[in-house]
């Protein structure tokens, strides 16, 4: 297969970016859209000219490094997948494929296609665990979870905090993450002692790092790889209700 | 050079040795604890729990890692499931069963003390997880589930979905996340560790270098842990992440920290076949596939039939056919041989033949799709997105794929190497699996390390190290630092032809030719003489690699060309081993070795040890020398493993 490559090319932090045109050939239909990347970089290299910076690592859709908006959409045209699980055979030969970063304003570029997700840390830092003490825990079983409730927190749990669900929010609201990890932990019964403290935090952590808010365009759940369901930006905004509720109270 | 290696393993019984040596180890005061310093590299399972458990004990940590979240380390990825010995199935699980099937399972080149240990800290991992908020899969009546792994015959391993890994690391990435916000760890991501630093002997710190701006920083500390994940990468393709690398314990290595048993590396039986030469990374289809997946190959050779239009009475289920009692669930060294084999005769399907069958046709009529997919689903999706195939309708094909490594630097009980105060943790030690690793365990690995086995072993070292820690201005420092910006520079001043990639691709088809999944004498040498001429290509001032870009800036090829540089050599050492150790065991499969049913045949009389390599200095990495460490079986006894 042929393609034509249109990629943001832009040299740190600080340089002003722009769009570079490329063109690939002989690019078989198994071949994965990262792995055209990195022959493309191969045929960079051999011709004199850096590489396209771009960042992935387990190359399997769970580590969350990906961070490419392929056509105009976060991880491409194919959901829910991460850009690592695209194929070129989901393309149509001849095509022409735009490649930019994710694009927040709390995601900095670093160079050409990687961008700082710092920002998602410094969310978790601000109360995304439960304060269990290494060697404290109780007996595991001492505590039966409902399987549905088990289940409801997994769903949640499984995102991969690649943070496409910004990208792809037209506020650049980073509530789907958010609300993800504070839903998984609000379902388990060891979540509970600091559930308010922690959805305060978190909440207040994101309009820090100058995330958006939300208005229900439902575009982070349509190109979450990992398939986070919008209904926990609800949850999240409940418990967010009344944990603030409870602050004022001095509760 | 290094006198005998001391392996400290406590003396009485086997199950009282872990806790009397808590009760013998020094300790540090919460008090002084504020007062040292220590530098963990790696925030996987292994480096990620353990930072967060130092951090909460008051110790000031500082953790690195190359990607640019601490979440992102490799173990995300594991998928089927973490052992542990709590014996809720009520199947006859025990303790002392968990420690003899590792054993056993590691064909009885491991550390009878340290696997014990493992089996024993197991439960308090699980008890952990669950307190921190990992959503293991459960029961309708809520209690926890479990599923059986190869090389076991009770049902031991907890999971969550199909994404055990990243729900464990999860959680001690919320533990790591805790103690930032605490101010006890300081997070380096994009931080890659370049060379140790050793003041008078000692581990004392480590020269870094950040992966945006390019900055080389010195970071002295009272001990370094290295938690660096596996060197399987070595292979070019392999199930880990495209940034694993040996880069961390090779430069240790480099500064006189053993390596131990390189060669044992593990070839995991079900991954999506190889498809093109462009390929970047091999997928693994969890062993857990097996709980209810079949193996077969047609019993013909070439036979080019769609598999349903072949008659049950012309497939062989062969695992099933050589290992009865363990079936599909046979050890992952023998599962991958059996492959092998089966194709090499000529039998092996899809368009390269290299691949058998995984079928689920069988457990889809006895379970219905639903619990199939309720168990698996994840798993057929990532199936599915790679090959466009549906594994619910035709069977899988699947073949072995580099995947994980026993080897690695050498440790003693306090998982401390030869060199005092460097403390190796999770895939990048050597000790607890053997010649063959079994699945869902080493996640418990990672997990006993930095829970609870370093918080123990570390204080130590450190209660004799109050007020010793060097400025990082120390000429030790300035000398490292210097080599590490010498080595850039040199890269980047090769007027090379080639891609990083380019040279690795090369090195790694001659490791899975030479020293894969069979090796010989031949073959070994071969590769030994091969492999120096191809580093001295990759140097050459001309027409060899090419890395472009400046080393002030975020450069993605000189990340690479320091770590395939690396592989270059440590490839080498790897054969070195591979062909002193002429015995076959575990995943080291030496053709001249085997059984008249081609078995991998023991010689337990000459290597029933540990082969630690040391690095000769002077630029001279072709002549390492050997020293073993005995192993000493006390409570199982030697035996050919069976699992027919
Ligand atoms: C696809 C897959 C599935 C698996 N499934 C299972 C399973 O189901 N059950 C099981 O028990 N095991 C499984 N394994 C094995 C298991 O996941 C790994 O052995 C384990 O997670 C390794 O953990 P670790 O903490 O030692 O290293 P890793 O998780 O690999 O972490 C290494 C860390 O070191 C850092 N690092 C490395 N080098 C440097 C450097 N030079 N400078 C700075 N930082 C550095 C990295 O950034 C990273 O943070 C699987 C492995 C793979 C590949």
């Amino acid at each position: 297969m042929k393609f034509k490559l249109k990629i943001w090319r832009q040299d740190s932090a600080k340089s002003k970016g722009g769009m570079k045109r490329y063109e690939i050939d002989q690019v078989s239909e198994n071949t994965s859209f990262l792995e055209m990347l990195d022959i493309l970089n191969e045929q960079l290299v051999n011709s004199g000219e850096e590489p396209v910076a771009f960042d992935s690592d387990c190359r399997e859709g769970i580590c969350g490094t990906c961070s490419l908006t392929i056509n105009g959409e976060a991880h491409g045209p194919s959901h829910p997948a991460a850009a690592c699980q695209l194929y070129m055979r989901q393309f149509k030969d001849g095509e022409t494929i735009t490649v930019e970063p994710f694009r927040v304003r709390s995601f900095p570029i670093v160079k050409d296609l990687v961008i700082d997700r710092s920002a998602l840390d410094r969310i978790v830092q601000a109360g995304g665990f439960v304060s269990a003490r290494t060697g404290s825990a109780p007996e595991a079983n001492s505590t039966p979870i409902p399987k549905h409730n088990a289940d409801l927190a997994m769903e949640a749990a499984a995102c991969i905090g690649c943070g496409a669900c910004a990208a792809a929010c037209p506020n650049a609201s980073a509530m789907l993450f958010t609300s993800a990890k504070i839903s998984h932990l609000a379902f388990l019964p060891q979540g509970q002692a600091e559930r308010s403290r922690r959805v305060l935090g978190m909440v207040r952590q994101m309009d820090v790092e100058g995330f958006g808010n939300c208005t229900n365009t439902y575009e982070c759940e349509a190109v979450c790889p990992a398939e986070i369901s919008a209904s926990f930006i609800a949850k999240m905004n409940r418990e967010y209700a009344v944990a603030s509720l409870r602050e004022r109270m001095g509760e | 050079m290094i006198g005998s290696l001391e392996s400290r393993i406590p003396d009485g019984p086997l199950a009282e040795k872990w806790r009397k040596h808590q009760n013998n180890s020094r300790l540090v005061a919460p008090n002084n604890r504020r007062r040292f310093e220590i530098i963990i590299v790696g925030t996987g399972l292994a480096g990620g729990s353990a930072a967060a458990t130092l951090g909460e004990q008051g110790y000031n940590v500082k953790s690195f890692c190359y990607q640019d979240s601490a979440r992102r380390a490799h173990s995300i990825a594991a998928q089927g499931g973490i052992n542990a010995a709590k014996n809720y199935p009520n199947d006859g699980d025990s303790v002392y069963r968990l420690f003899y099937d590792t054993i056993k399972g590691g064909d009885f080149r491991s550390r009878e003390a340290n696997v014990y240990r493992l089996a024993e800290v197991s439960n308090l991992i699980i008890d952990q997880c669950v307190a921190q908020g990992v959503p293991f899969a459960r029961e309708y009546g809520g209690l926890l589930a479990n599923r059986s792994f190869g090389g076991a015959q009770v049902s031991r391993t907890f999971y969550a979905r199909g994404q055990t890994g990243q729900q464990l690391l999860l959680g001690a990435y919320q533990a790591l996340s805790r103690q930032v916000a605490a101010g006890t760890v300081k997070m380096f991501p994009q931080t890659e560790m370049l060379d140790l630093v050793l003041v008078d002997g000692h581990a004392k710190g480590i020269i870094t270098r950040n992966l945006i701006t390019g900055e080389i920083v010195r970071h002295a500390a009272d001990a370094v842990v290295l938690a660096t994940g596996g060197y399987g990468n070595v292979f070019y393709l392999s199930t880990n992440a495209r940034g694993c690398n040996v880069t961390a314990t090779y430069r240790a290595y480099k500064k006189g920290a053993l390596f131990a048993n390189p060669c044992y590396t593990q070839i995991h039986p079900t991954c999506i076949p190889v498809s093109g030469q462009h390929q970047s990374k091999l997928t693994l289809m969890s062993e857990s596939l097996r709980n209810d997946g079949r193996v077969w190959v047609p019993k013909k050779k070439n036979d080019h039939r769609a598999p349903n239009e072949i008659p049950e009475g012309e497939r062989d289920y062969y695992l099933e056919r050589k290992y009865p009692s363990f079936g599909n669930l046979a050890p992952r060294d023998i599962s991958s041989r059996s492959a092998k084999e089966v194709c090499d005769e000529g039998r092996g399907v899809g368009e390269t033949g290299r691949g058998v069958y995984l079928d689920f046709k069988e457990a889809i009529a006895r379970l219905g799709e639903n619990t199939i997919r309720e168990r698996y689903g994840n798993l057929f999706d990532i199936y599915g997105k790679i090959t466009g195939d549906n594994a619910y309708e035709k069977p899988m094909r699947i073949y072995p794929a580099v995947h994980y490594t026993m080897g690695g630097l050498w440790v003693d009980y306090n998982l401390m190497s030869n060199i005092p105060g460097l403390h190796v943790l999770g895939e990048a030690n050597f000790s607890d699996h053997g010649a063959n690793r079994l699945g869902a365990s080493a996640l418990m690995q990672g997990l006993a390390d930095g829970y609870f086995v370093l918080p123990y072993t570390l204080p130590n070292y450190l209660a004799g190290q109050i007020g010793k820690r060097p400025a990082p201005d120390h000429p030790e420092f300035l000398r490292a630092e210097s080599e590490v910006r010498g080595r850039i520079q040199h890269l980047l001043d090769l007027d090379g032809a080639r891609s990083v990639d380019s040279f690795h691709r090369e090195l790694g088809l001659l490791l899975w030719d030479k020293c894969g999944m069979a090796r010989n004498a031949a073959g070994l040498q071969e590769a030994i003489e091969r492999i120096p001429q191809l580093r001295e290509e990759f140097w050459s001032p001309n027409g060899g690699v090419s890395v472009l870009g400046k080393g002030e800036t975020f450069n993605q090829s000189l990340e690479r060309a320091g770590r395939v540089a690396d592989f270059l050599e440590f490839g080498e050492l790897m054969c070195r081993d591979a062909l002193a150790r002429d015995e076959s065991c575990g995943g080291h499969f030496r053709e001249e070795h085997q059984t008249a049913e081609g078995e991998a045949l023991r010689d337990d009389d000459n290597f029933a040890d540990v082969f630690a390599w040391e690095y000769q200095g002077n630029g001279k990495p072709n002549e390492p020398i050997l020293h073993q460490e005995p192993l000493h079986f006390e409570s199982v006894q030697l035996a050919t493993r069976s699992y027919k």
